[in-house]
């Protein structure tokens, strides 16, 4: 019998093990395990459930698990016209969503009002929430969705949440 | 029963109430005093057949004198009969009987029509907005309301700012032409406006 030491070389798990920084490991699994909340309102919101469906199939990237709960939500998918009536209730539910959290703005209406330029249209909902990425389009194809995902995906792999959290930190010591 | 019967039944039983009567492609349209609209409406119900409203609409005829005018659609199901009834409401304060107890559907063409023209309506069971929030001080499809908006703003409910036109696309240009000259597809703030020569291409 020989001591196993809890240190030893393992041949199971050779090859298994990655070395990186946290923040790194953080952001890989944030930007592929996005869940969206899906804020249908207009007709972008049926490319949102096209690119949803079998063809297009947002679950290549993680993103298939739409949330109507905000508080399980990470991104907020704002697809299609804001209206005033509506402008409040959108953020109100932004504001529900736990951090950390992104908005895609969908389509022209989202991003800027689009053709709406009239009394009852928020002129962009980057007038009340934050907004990430911007989708042109009117309404913008799937894969034009996907590609905003994409882009967030690479956004949020830029991120150093974890740094900046231990330099708050020993800031305030 | 046929349209033409109809009209020499309601001209019998109101006569100078009706004050216009116009034919068009087999639609009639009957002109009516503001005060006879609700018993024109009875006897149209009662006794004539038309059992469903189809819708009310409102005209802004503006710098106009009266100003607003009302259209009733009325339909005999059973008749297949289709009638047109108009009548007009004052400038300051309009206001006419709503029909809510004759049809209930009445009741919320007659909040549409309150909430974007600002027609008031008597005896309404609930004449609240429909479309816009309580508490929006304008009646934005007057035609004195401008296109981008005005500001307003209800703590908690919503808020409105105008919208930023600037002349782009999508807004008409005062210029005689087709719709093609009038609003081309591309047009920035600034740019002068469409020649009424120019025809934009295909």
């Amino acid at each position: 019998m020989t001591d196993h030491s809890p240190y030893a070389y393992d041949s199971k798990i050779e090859g298994n093990i990655i070395f990186t920084q946290l923040d790194t490991a953080i952001n890989w699994m944030r930007s592929n395990s996005l869940w969206p909340m899906p804020m249908g309102l207009a007709c972008c919101a049926i490319e949102l459930m096209a690119a949803g469906a079998a063809r297009f199939d947002i679950a290549r990237f993680g993103a298939e698990v739409m949330r109507f709960s905000p508080r399980q939500a990470d991104v907020m998918i704002v697809a299609g016209t804001v209206t005033y009536k509506m402008a409040l209730a959108v953020k109100r539910i932004y504001d529900q969503m736990a951090d950390p959290k992104w908005v895609i703005a969908m389509g022209a209406c989202a991003s800027s009002g689009g053709m709406y330029r009239s009394y009852a249209v928020l002129q962009g909902i980057d007038q009340l929430i934050p907004v990430d990425v911007y989708i042109s389009g009117c309404p913008p194809r799937p894969e034009a969705l996907l590609d905003g995902l994409m882009r967030l995906q690479k956004k949020i792999m830029g991120e150093a949440s974890f740094l900046e959290q231990k330099r708050e930190l020993l800031a305030s010591i | 029963m046929n349209l033409d019967q109809v009209a020499a039944a309601i001209s019998e039983r109101f006569g100078p109430d009706v004050t216009g009567r116009v034919e068009f492609r087999g639609e009639l349209s009957l002109s009516l005093q503001p005060a006879a609209l609700h018993p024109v409406c009875e006897f149209c119900r009662d006794e004539l057949g038309f059992d469903l409203l189809l819708d009310i609409s409102s005209v802004d005829h503006f710098e106009h004198e009266p100003r607003n005018e009302l259209v009733y659609e009325l339909y005999s199901l059973a008749r297949g009969l289709h009638l047109r009834l108009k009548t007009t409401a004052g400038d300051d304060e309009p206001s006419v009987r709503s029909v809510c107890d004759l049809w209930p559907t009445a009741n919320w063409h007659e909040r549409e029509v309150w909430d974007m023209m600002g027609i008031r309506f008597q005896d309404h069971p609930d004449l609240r907005r429909i479309i816009m929030w309580d508490g929006y001080p304008f009646h934005p499809l007057r035609k004195d309301f401008p296109l981008e908006g005005k500001f307003s703003d209800v703590p908690d409910v919503a808020f409105t700012a105008p919208a930023p036109l600037s002349g782009g696309p999508f807004v008409t240009a005062p210029v005689n032409g087709t719709t093609e000259v009038r609003e081309p597809r591309a047009r920035r703030a600034g740019d002068p406006l469409p020649d009424a020569a120019f025809t934009a291409e295909p």
